[in-house]
């Protein structure tokens, strides 16, 4: 029983390794704030979402939209939504309850299956049932290929027949066991054999034609009985671990329901927190990774957005055709932000939730690598130009032409000339190779150089220095200046 | 149903027909000889202990603390080695043994069995275990060609014992009861206290019909969840009562195994489980040895002489080599000589130098080769010495009552005393806590002694004189390979400065010029 609410084809993965760069990109960019916003208290929700997040590489243009596609009906039908992820919830937490012990004997393991398993039964009949009631209002390929599976596999007669062979594994008229002679003349090979349904078992002893032998274990032989119960365990264990298996694949569906419906409970979550900011979102326009298309209006952090009640720079882009772009300009203008925000819709986008723009359209990338320039060097095993060296040659490791790279301040840890020289090697070679390149640089001879070199395959943009009230301004699409203001910032701080 | 099992027969030496440990009158290598002197000083205890420790089940120490004295002995012990080395003698001993090992561990877990009927069926398999052990081998061994008269003398042993009828009929008739005993099956009722045994019929399997209902929501392979019941060996009174009416149910059959059982209590043939440990003497030496000889390091059969004429070429310190090849360190081979009137070898040179390892494998190679086992070296011949003698310094023994001179002394009279002209003496550092006057002194009058003996030796000093105070002595000067230099690789060579090219040299380390990084882009 598949749910494929994430993939029209496949389950989601929980537990697939994110990709080698990934913590270093929702470091960068700040992804913790719009995880926690989308999980709302929910670690499972975080969990995933997060997992899918970092996790869309490869993400293509039909994915994207089969998942904007589920995304709609629930942002149509939050109630049902929310009432199936509860009840698939309910049946974990039952699971949980129950819970497995170290001395766990098979009787105690069936037991306790067979009672999960009743409990599983019921609530798959109230997950079908809102499904019978509210199905035709859900649109989605997703959706409907989940409503038609329950339909198909969980029909009335299947309830009663679970519910037959739940009450005969209660074993009320005794155990009858088979074995063999093995190794040692030990029993082996037990197995536990039902005999005809109709008959109690004395009767159905005394019909046989065999001669059966028969000793009874005194009231105070305690080794005696612990001797049976061992015996009665061998019998068991096969068909206790029949019904605990059972329960497993019930309890995996129930699994997989609550952590796919997981993730579009956060897209539900998102849209409230950005609505009660009065943030503007979008379902963006993906496009395939060739098209080399890049275009926001009101693109802004939604990072930001989320932490400061919806007090954002909204900046509008048009880098379709465009290789790569600069980011120039004074210090505290945005430039970071800015970055960070195109990061975090890029990431929205691929994993098929809304952008944090008023519209967002771009072409796919198969990996965002973020390369920012680090405060300190912890282990100060190497020189920090060095360090930023190998840093950049593991993302390498990890890119291809369909990548997209942010760089923030990179390079800068020596000279402006030896720095410039490796931004500008480095850059070149990706440009040429397709690779997408974000820059945020004050390496005024870097930036100039790409402005006089591939001008034409660049949009360079500027951060302004920001108000003396602190309001920062949206980034103008403007050549690189050789100064950052530095020395007013630095007169500004220090009081000169 | 508790009735003890027919008592082991009485543990005196059983009469062995053959030995392959001497070709003689069967000498018992099984006392507990204690470790003789010169092991410590030799670093023989390592050796043997490493030698001895994979197969420490059978006991293998007295043996190598007994060496031969007849040259005849090493001979008739080279000549099986010579066979063994050779793989499919190897492979023929290396399968019997393992049988016998099966077999041995099915003797001891009978031992501490309870119930007869248990015990009934462990016997059967250990009868087949002897008999597939035997027969193999008897079977590989007449197809394998051998040059040693003690394997070739064992082999006609084996072979009639093979042919006998009383061995062939015994196989037969364990695995035919075996083959009665796995087609036993039955059904047991438990409902409260009462345990009822009946046949089984046709009644159906539980499990298969529960996967079959939920296999719907099977998507993977499910945890197991099989709890692990402990099956601790031994039967419990439940389970034994149970066998019981299983074997009311199966009457013949039981009772036909009762009397198997009855007349077959002792099976294992005397000859046979003597030489099953014997011939591991002569394996573990080859284990030892063969992770060595892969490491490129040669081994050889000494020639044994009553002669004073020995030498040997690259030979070396098997304790020292078997640590130097586990890490990966080369081992320092060394070649001497003595013909003539030369008796003793005198070894001087700086410390580290080898010369303490020298004496060592000195000693080694003479105790080895009258083991009758193959030494390290190219080539040797060697004298079959009465004794080895060995006095290597010692760590002063606080309060002790003697000074450290004294003890010395007391060591050397007790040495010159018990040695003949046979023996070996290896003196490593003595007399290091007098004058050097004294000591030169000392040395010369121990020297002229041992000179007197006529026996072979070597000694260790720092009394440079001591190499020439007699026609016996012969000089040998150890040293360090003066090459031998870590240093050079952390040498800093002087570049002048140059702008942009330390930095593009950190990024082309890193694969990152331009050039690198377009190739790298996939």
């Amino acid at each position: 029983m598949k749910v494929h609410l994430l993939f029209p084809d496949r389950d989601f993965d929980a537990a697939a390794p994110l990709p080698p760069e990934a913590e270093t990109l929702a470091a960068d960019l700040g992804l913790e704030t719009p995880v926690a916003a989308m999980a709302a208290g929910d670690r499972l929700i975080a969990e995933v979402v997060r997992a899918v997040l970092l996790g869309s590489t490869e993400a293509d243009v039909g994915l994207v939209r089969f998942r904007q596609g589920v995304l709609a009906d629930c942002l149509d039908n939050p109630r049902v939504v929310k009432d199936i992820y509860a009840l698939a919830g309910e049946a974990l937490d039952a699971e949980r309850k129950q819970g497995w012990h170290w001395a766990d004997s098979p009787s105690s393991i069936l037991g306790r299956s067979r009672s999960l398993l009743s409990t599983f039964m019921e609530l798959l009949g109230r997950i079908k049932a809102l499904a019978d009631r509210h199905g035709e209002r859900f649109h989605s390929a997703g959706f409907r290929g989940l409503f038609a599976m329950l339909d198909r596999e969980l029909d009335a007669a299947y309830f009663a027949e679970v519910e037959a062979e739940l009450s005969r594994l209660q074993f009320n008229e005794g155990v009858l066991i088979s074995a063999s002679l093995g190794a040692g003349n030990h029993g082996v090979g037990h197995v536990l054999r039902r005999w005809p349904k109709e008959k109690s078992f004395l009767e159905y002893l005394t019909g046989r034609q065999a001669p059966s032998l028969h000793f009874e274990i005194a009231p105070r032989d305690e080794a005696g009985w612990k001797a049976r119960e061992q015996l009665e365990a061998r019998g068991l264990n096969l068909v206790a671990n029949a019904v605990a298996q059972s329960a497993d694949h019930v309890a995996s569906f129930f699994s997989m329901l609550r952590t796919e419906l997981a993730f579009y409970l956060g897209g539900l979550n998102l849209r409230d927190a950005l609505a009660e900011r009065g943030l503007p979102f979008c379902l963006p326009a993906p496009a395939a990774d060739d098209a080399l298309r890049l275009a926001a209006t009101g693109l802004y952090d939604v990072g930001l957005g989320l932490k400061t009640d919806g007090r954002v720079v909204m900046s509008d882009i048009d880098a379709d055709g465009r290789r790569f772009i600069v980011v120039t300009g004074a210090n505290r203008g945005g430039k970071t932000t800015f970055l960070r925000g195109l990061g975090l819709a890029f990431l929205l986008m691929q994993a098929g939730l809304m952008a944090p723009a008023a519209a967002f359209s771009a072409s796919l990338a198969d990996r965002l690598l973020s390369h920012f320039r680090k405060e300190e060097d912890a282990t100060m095993r190497s020189g920090k130009l060095d360090e930023e060296l190998a840093r950049m040659d593991g993302l390498v490791k990890a890119a291809t032409h369909r990548s997209l790279f942010l760089f923030n301040e990179s390079f800068a840890a020596t000279n402006e000339r030896e720095g410039s020289k490796i931004a500008g090697e480095i850059t070149g070679a990706l440009i040429e190779r397709g690779v997408r390149v974000a820059f945020v640089t004050h390496l005024y001879t870097f930036a100039h150089a790409m402005l006089a070199e591939h001008g034409d395959d660049g949009l360079f943009l500027r951060a302004e220095r920001p108000a003396d009230d602190g309001r920062v301004f949206p980034l103008e699409r403007a050549e690189p200046l050789d100064t950052s203001f530095g020395r007013e910032l630095f007169a500004a701080v220090m009081g000169e | 149903m508790q009735a003890r099992f027919p008592a082991p027969p009485p543990a005196a030496a059983p009469p062995v027909a053959v030995s392959i440990l001497a070709a003689g009158p069967a000498t018992a290598f099984d006392g507990e000889p204690a470790e003789p002197s010169c092991f410590r000083d030799l670093n023989l205890d390592q050796i043997v202990a490493a030698a001895t420790a994979p197969k420490a089940e059978y006991n293998l120490s007295p043996i190598f603390r007994a060496p031969l004295l007849d040259i005849d002995g090493v001979l008739y012990r080279q000549a099986i080695f010579r066979d063994l080395e050779r793989p499919e003698v190897r492979a023929t001993l290396d399968a019997f043994a393992g049988g016998m090992r099966a077999l041995h561990a099915n003797r001891r877990r009978i031992e501490a069995i309870r119930y007869e009927r248990e015990r009934q069926a462990w016997f059967l398999d250990g009868v087949l275990l002897y008999d597939a052990a035997v027969r193999g081998f008897a079977a590989a061994f007449a197809a394998t060609e051998l040059a040693s008269p003690g394997l070739i003398a064992f082999r006609d042993y084996l072979a009639a014992y093979a042919g006998a009828d009383r061995f062939t009929r015994l196989a037969g008739a364990a695995a035919g009861l075996k083959r009665e005993l796995a087609a036993v099956s039955y059904c047991v009722y438990l409902i409260g206290g009462h345990v009822h045994v009946g046949p089984l019929t046709d009644e159906p399997d539980f499990t298969e019909e529960i996967l079959g209902v939920f296999a719907k929501f099977k998507e993977a392979d499910a945890r197991d969840h099989r709890v692990k019941l402990s099956d601790a060996g031994e039967m419990n009174h439940i389970e034994a009562g149970i066998l019981d009416l299983v074997a009311a149910l199966h009457a013949d059959l039981f009772g036909r195994l009762d009397a198997f059982v009855a007349a077959n209590a002792a099976f294992i043939d005397a000859t046979i489980a003597a030489f099953d440990r014997e011939a591991q003497f002569y394996l573990a030496w080859l284990d030892h040895i063969a992770p060595l000889e892969a490491h490129g390091l040669a081994f050889c059969y000494p020639e044994v002489t009553q002669g004073k004429a020995i030498g040997a070429e690259g030979t070396f310190d098997l304790a020292l080599a078997a640590k130097l090849v586990k890490d990966g360190r080369t081992v320092v081979a060394n070649d001497f000589q003595l013909s003539g009137a030369e008796r003793i070898l005198v070894v001087t040179g700086p410390n580290q130098g080898g010369k303490t390892t020298f004496a060592r494998l000195f000693g080694q190679l003479h105790y080895l080769a009258a083991l009758g086992c193959p030494v390290p070296g190219v080539a040797a011949r060697l004298h079959l010495p009465d004794r080895v003698f060995t006095h290597f310094e010692r760590p002063e023994v606080a309060g002790s009552e003697r000074s450290k001179l004294e003890d010395d002394l007391m060591r050397m009279r007790d040495i010159l005393a018990a040695a003949t002209a046979d023996s070996l003496v290896i003196l490593n550092e003595i007399f290091t806590s007098t004058t050097l006057a004294d000591a030169v002194w000392l040395s010369r009058e121990v020297m002229t002694r041992l000179a007197e003996l006529d026996l072979l030796g070597v000694w260790v000093t720092f009394i440079d004189e001591l190499a020439a105070v007699s026609p016996a002595t012969v000089s040998m000067v150890g040293g360090v390979d003066p090459d031998d230099d870590d240093s050079r690789t952390f040498r800093l060579t002087r570049r002048p400065a140059d702008g942009l090219a330390y930095a593009m040299a950190l990024a082309g380390r890193h694969g990152l010029t331009y050039r690198r990084l377009r190739e790298r882009i996939p």
